[in-house]
Parts: structure tokens; C-alpha cells; sequence
């Protein structure tokens, strides 16, 4: 890992300056998410309407809960499934693997770059706005920051994960969009993004917390909104870092099997 | 010492059987059937360290997959391979610090920022260090003439441009073998001259082994000593170009533009006893073939010098290209193999 370091770092520099050659899609990009943060944001004053609390969170704690967990989602989210998936249909697999990096971290790296470039072009500067024009309410706490900050750099973690094993299911089939497709809806249903766990029925709910997407989004907004608090904040971390060894055998396996089986298309 | 040694090596893709018609496509629903084509079927060379090595033959020969093995990104299904000391698929990492790849279809600069972003980030990857990246940077700068060209984004080069790029890249630590795979396709003779001029230096000065694949015979002419052939899988021809072309060419042509008009006949009778013929283009010019191994060029010339004024004579060789495509003709007469395995 650590003569790879300044590699590593060069490649998130590289993703950073990608971003930066389009500038439509950062404008864009903004946009979208404003709207995003927007539409929720109205849609649960109007769903709480007169109600005092719902679902056992206060209308200040779902307006904040939407905020950040959209301004979380710009830097964890990622199409490292997609990219993989075409490196593999069309080919260009084989160029990364004469490069003495392994392909997968080299990967994370980008998606990492990506990660950041949004975090600070686009959740910081967005958050700011929002603290604005919308009524939400920020931790006073330094340690629930930081702990958060930790929090969501493990959401990219597991969500990049999982995209690695979406994507890399291209190996074995011809065509993996559905996959891709249905990977996309259910981080961010299942993840609490659209709607809090807390509001699924009680079996839903049972279910999820035996899937790795509600560490994405619902454990580290459900800590910054200060519904978990003291040490049930330390078992939503851990919680994070188990699903993150966890998720890391099937990769390592399928990534052997696939480098065994790997059938380079074209030329 | 050899650098490059190839063992019995093959290499089997499964590929998937289409059943014909609605009831085929139900039935391979439930049951699929399987080709096993072997792509590359038992190869075994050696190559020396400093040798530029021609790997050619037809499109679907087997010439990339032997490539791609070589270069650790296929494994193999049996067989040996040894490069550099190193089983190129096991050691993965470790090995590719020792070789450059180009793959003239695909690219390894990053498509939408400057070239030299590239650069810099092969230069961490290879931690190749900050003086010696730098001298190399500027012998292959100068010498391929990208200075005008480092700062652009990869997609708005054009492919000739690109492909300078592409070979910089490569080379930028140092490599021990050069990898090549097509890397002349698609370029104009300007750039195709001025990339294997480049690489003859290359050969010459660090003593890089280079094993290229191409469909473009000057490339091999200029650069390689060696050529292996390849159809279906198997090697069909190892050895020196010269020797291919005294085995294979089959003869010359020579072009007479006399000064004045001339009959066949007067020529038949020049020449009689010669296993040549003759042919009139117009009233002054006429071709002779002459076979290999029959009949001395010299002996046709002096039977035709003293018979009338020559303005010009042009002797031809058979080119390797139609040597080369009369050897794919001959040796695509055999079938591949394929073995059906079904339930799997």
C-alpha cells in the first residue's frame, strides 16, 4: 500500500482535474442536487404538515436529515460500477492490467478523487446555501463533525464496494445493466436516502439492518441530526467498519475468479 | 540469453453455441453448449535480448492473445512462458514494472486532460525517479517532437499524434521489452517512418527487446531481423526475412524498355533454352519472369543486351507481401480444432 502512496494521491489528483474539464456538468451538478434537496425538503413539510413529530423525528431533524444526507451522497456516490463494466465490455481492461497497480484500489482512488472534488465544489458551498434558505439545525458538537467526517468517508467506502461487485459482474455475464440499474434504486432506498429506515414497516426495517445500505446513508445522517447519541454512535461506526471487512472477501474472490476466467474482448 | 521463452503454450476460450431457431434458443436456456477454440495451440519460442521480433499473421491467428499472455493480462491454459525471468500472470505487478504495452487500438493516456497529466502520474506509478524521468522525458520529448503537444487533452490529438503519445508512455521507465500490438495501424507514412525510426534508436541504444504484431509488412522490413508466423494457433514460419523471402519468392521480374519497337518471337529466340516468359507490354517495353533457383538474372541480361538498345531495365523481387499472402493462402487450408464438450 505505501510505496503506491504518492501514486495513489496522483490519481485522485488526475480525477480531480477530469472533473474540472467539464465545467456544464459541475454547474449542472449543483442544480440537481438543489432541486433534490429542494423537493424533499417541501415534500416532508408537507407530509409532517401540522404534526409535531412523525415517525419519531421532529420536523427540524427530517429537513437537516434530507440536507445532509444529500450533501453525503455527493461525495460517496460514484459510477466506479459503470466505469468497470465498460473497461470489461469493451476491452480497455487489458491496458489497466499492464500497469503495475491493482486495478481495483487504483479504482477507489478515482472514485475517491471524484468524491472530494464534490464534497468541496459541491456539498460545502451547497450546504452553506441550504443553512441559508432552509430551517435545519447543525451539531454544535466538534466531536459529532468529526466523527461524521469518518462516518461518511466509510459510506464511500462501502458504496464504493458495492459498485466494484456490481461492476465487476461484467466478467460473467454479457450484459450487466439491469444489475447496475437495480443497484442504483435500491442504495438509495434502502440506504435512507428517499425515505429514513425509521419510517419502513417493522419488518422492512428488521431486514435492512441485516443489508449493508443503511450504513451508507441512515447511520452517519442519524448521528449528525443527533438522533444517536453517546455510545449507540460508536456501534453505528462499527457497524460501518464490519460491513466494509465483509464486503471486501467477495470482492477479493471474485477478483481472483475473474482474473482467471477473463476474456478480453476485441483484438 | 533469452529474454522472452515460450513453452507448449495454449490457450482455450470457451465460446458459447447458438442454437438455431426458437426451440435452439429455449434449449440453450436451459442447457448451453460450448465451443472450445483454442486460440493459440502449442507455441514455443525463444527470443534473445535486443532482438526486434515481427509477430504477424491473419486477423484471429492468435497474435494478440499470445500478447496478452506474454503481458500478464491472460493466463494461460497450459504451457510455459518466462519473461524477463518472471511468469508474467503470477507475479502480475511485479513484472509489468519491467515491460511497456502499447495496443494500437487502445489508449492509456487519460482521454480528457493534458498528455503530460499522463506522464506525470506513470512517473509516480513507475516511481521512476525525478532526474532520470526527467532526462527521458526530454529525449523522447525532442526526439518524437511532442513539446507543441504536452499540454493538450488526449482527445484533441489527432491519431498520429496520439500514437507518439502512446510510445512515449510506454517508455517513460525504461522498459527492458517493448510490447507492441498493431502499433502502426491507421497512421499516414509520415508518422509510420518516424515511429520506426524511433524505435530502430531505441533497439539500439538501450538494447530493448521489442515484440511487435502488425498487418504492415514495411514495418517488419525496416525493422525486424526476425519474423514468427502465425495461423490458427500454431507458428508456421520462425526465422529471418531474408530466408523467407529465398524459400518463398518465386522469382523476378525484369522490365526491358528497348529504343526501338520489337516482335516476341525475336525474344523467344534471345532467350531459348531459358525457362522464361515473356511478356509484351507495348511496342518498346516487355517483361520477362524469371524463376528462382532456374535461371540467373545475369545469363537473361546478356542474351538481351547485345540484341538491341536499351533505354531502361527495372528488376523486381517478389514483395513480401505476396510472399506473406501466399502463405496465409497455403497454410489456412487446415481447420482449427474444435472440440465439443456438451453439459458444461
Amino acid at each position: 500500500m505505501f510505496p503506491m502512496f504518492s501514486a495513489y494521491i496522483d490519481m485522485i489528483r488526475i480525477r480531480f482535474l477530469m472533473m474540472l474539464a467539464y465545467r456544464v456538468n459541475y454547474y449542472s451538478g449543483i442544480i440537481i442536487y438543489a432541486i433534490n434537496i429542494g423537493a424533499y425538503y417541501f415534500l416532508w413539510k408537507a407530509i409532517f404538515g401540522s404534526n409535531e413529530t412523525l415517525g419519531e423525528f421532529t420536523v427540524l431533524q427530517m429537513t437537516t436529515y434530507v440536507a445532509v444526507s444529500w450533501m453525503a451522497r455527493a461525495f460517496y456516490f460514484n459510477n466506479l460500477d459503470r466505469e468497470i463494466a465498460n473497461e470489461i465490455k469493451d476491452g480497455s481492461v487489458a491496458v489497466q492490467l499492464t500497469k503495475p497497480y491493482p486495478y481495483l484500489i487504483f479504482k477507489m482512488m478515482q472514485g475517491l478523487g471524484e468524491g472530494l472534488f464534490r464534497l468541496l465544489l459541491f456539498s460545502v458551498p451547497g450546504m452553506v446555501i441550504v443553512t441559508l434558505l432552509f430551517q435545519i439545525e447543525l451539531p454544535t458538537q466538534f466531536d459529532v463533525w468529526v466523527i461524521f467526517m469518518v462516518m461518511i468517508f466509510f459510506s464511500f467506502l462501502i458504496n464504493s464496494q458495492i459498485n466494484l461487485l456490481t461492476g465487476m459482474f461484467a466478467f460473467f455475464v454479457e450484459n450487466n445493466e439491469g444489475l447496475m440499474r437495480f443497484k442504483r434504486i435500491a442504495v438509495d432506498l434502502f440506504s435512507g436516502l428517499i425515505i429514513p429506515i425509521s419510517f419502513f414497516p417493522g419488518w422492512a426495517q428488521g431486514i435492512l439492518e441485516w443489508l449493508p445500505f443503511q450504513a451508507i446513508t441512515y447511520l452517519p445522517a442519524s448521528v449528525f441530526t443527533g438522533r444517536v447519541v453517546g455510545d449507540a454512535i460508536y456501534n453505528a461506526f462499527i457497524v460501518q467498519v464490519i460491513w466494509f471487512v465483509v464486503l471486501s472477501v467477495p470482492i477479493y474472490v471474485i477478483w481472483k475468479m475473474a482474473r482467471r476466467r477473463l476474456v478480453v474482448q476485441g483484438g | 540469453m533469452s529474454v522472452i521463452q515460450v513453452n507448449q503454450l495454449r490457450k482455450v476460450f470457451k465460446v458459447q453455441k447458438n442454437r438455431e431457431g426458437l426451440k435452439g434458443a429455449f434449449q440453450d436456456l436451459f442447457k448451453r453448449q460450448y465451443n472450445h477454440v483454442a486460440a493459440v495451440d502449442d507455441i514455443t519460442f525463444q527470443i534473445p535480448k535486443g532482438e526486434i521480433c515481427g509477430y504477424i499473421g491473419e486477423n484471429g491467428a492468435g497474435k494478440s492473445t499470445t500478447i496478452k499472455m506474454l503481458t500478464g493480462i491472460l493466463v494461460p491454459t497450459s504451457g510455459n512462458i518466462e519473461v524477463n525471468g518472471m511468469v508474467p500472470y503470477k507475479e502480475r505487478e511485479k513484472f509489468v514494472r519491467s515491460i511497456g504495452v502499447v495496443f494500437g487500438q487502445r489508449s492509456q493516456l487519460w482521454w480528457d486532460i493534458g498528455v503530460i497529466e499522463s506522464f506525470q502520474l506513470l512517473k509516480k506509478v513507475y516511481r521512476v525517479p525525478e532526474n532520470d524521468f526527467k532526462m527521458r522525458l526530454n529525449e523522447i520529448v525532442e526526439r518524437l517532437q511532442l513539446s507543441e503537444i504536452l499540454n493538450r487533452p488526449v482527445r484533441k490529438l489527432s491519431l498520429g499524434q496520439r500514437m507518439r503519445c502512446e510510445l512515449a508512455a510506454s517508455l517513460l521507465h525504461n522498459p527492458s521489452i517493448l510490447f507492441l500490438d498493431e502499433p502502426t495501424i491507421g497512421l499516414d507514412i509520415v508518422v509510420k517512418t518516424e515511429i520506426r525510426e524511433f524505435l530502430k534508436e531505441m533497439n539500439q541504444k538501450y538494447e530493448t527487446t521489442i515484440l511487435l504484431t502488425t498487418h504492415d509488412l514495411q514495418d517488419i522490413e525496416a525493422l525486424c531481423s526476425r519474423v514468427i508466423m502465425l495461423d490458427q494457433g500454431h507458428i508456421i514460419y520462425d526465422g529471418g526475412l531474408q530466408n523467407l523471402k529465398e524459400n518463398w519468392g518465386k522469382g523476378k521480374e525484369v522490365h526491358f524498355q528497348f529504343q526501338k519497337s520489337y516482335k516476341l518471337p525475336q525474344l523467344h529466340e534471345l532467350t531459348k533454352g531459358l525457362n522464361v516468359k515473356w511478356v509484351k507490354e507495348n511496342e518498346m517495353t516487355a517483361k520477362v519472369w524469371i524463376p528462382q533457383n532456374e535461371v540467373n538474372v545475369s545469363d537473361v541480361l546478356s542474351r538481351i543486351v547485345g540484341f538491341t538498345d536499351i533505354s531502361d531495365i527495372k528488376i523486381f523481387e517478389t514483395n513480401t507481401d505476396e510472399i506473406v499472402r501466399e502463405i496465409y493462402k497455403s497454410g489456412s487450408a487446415e481447420k482449427p480444432k474444435e472440440v465439443v464438450v456438451s453439459n458444461v
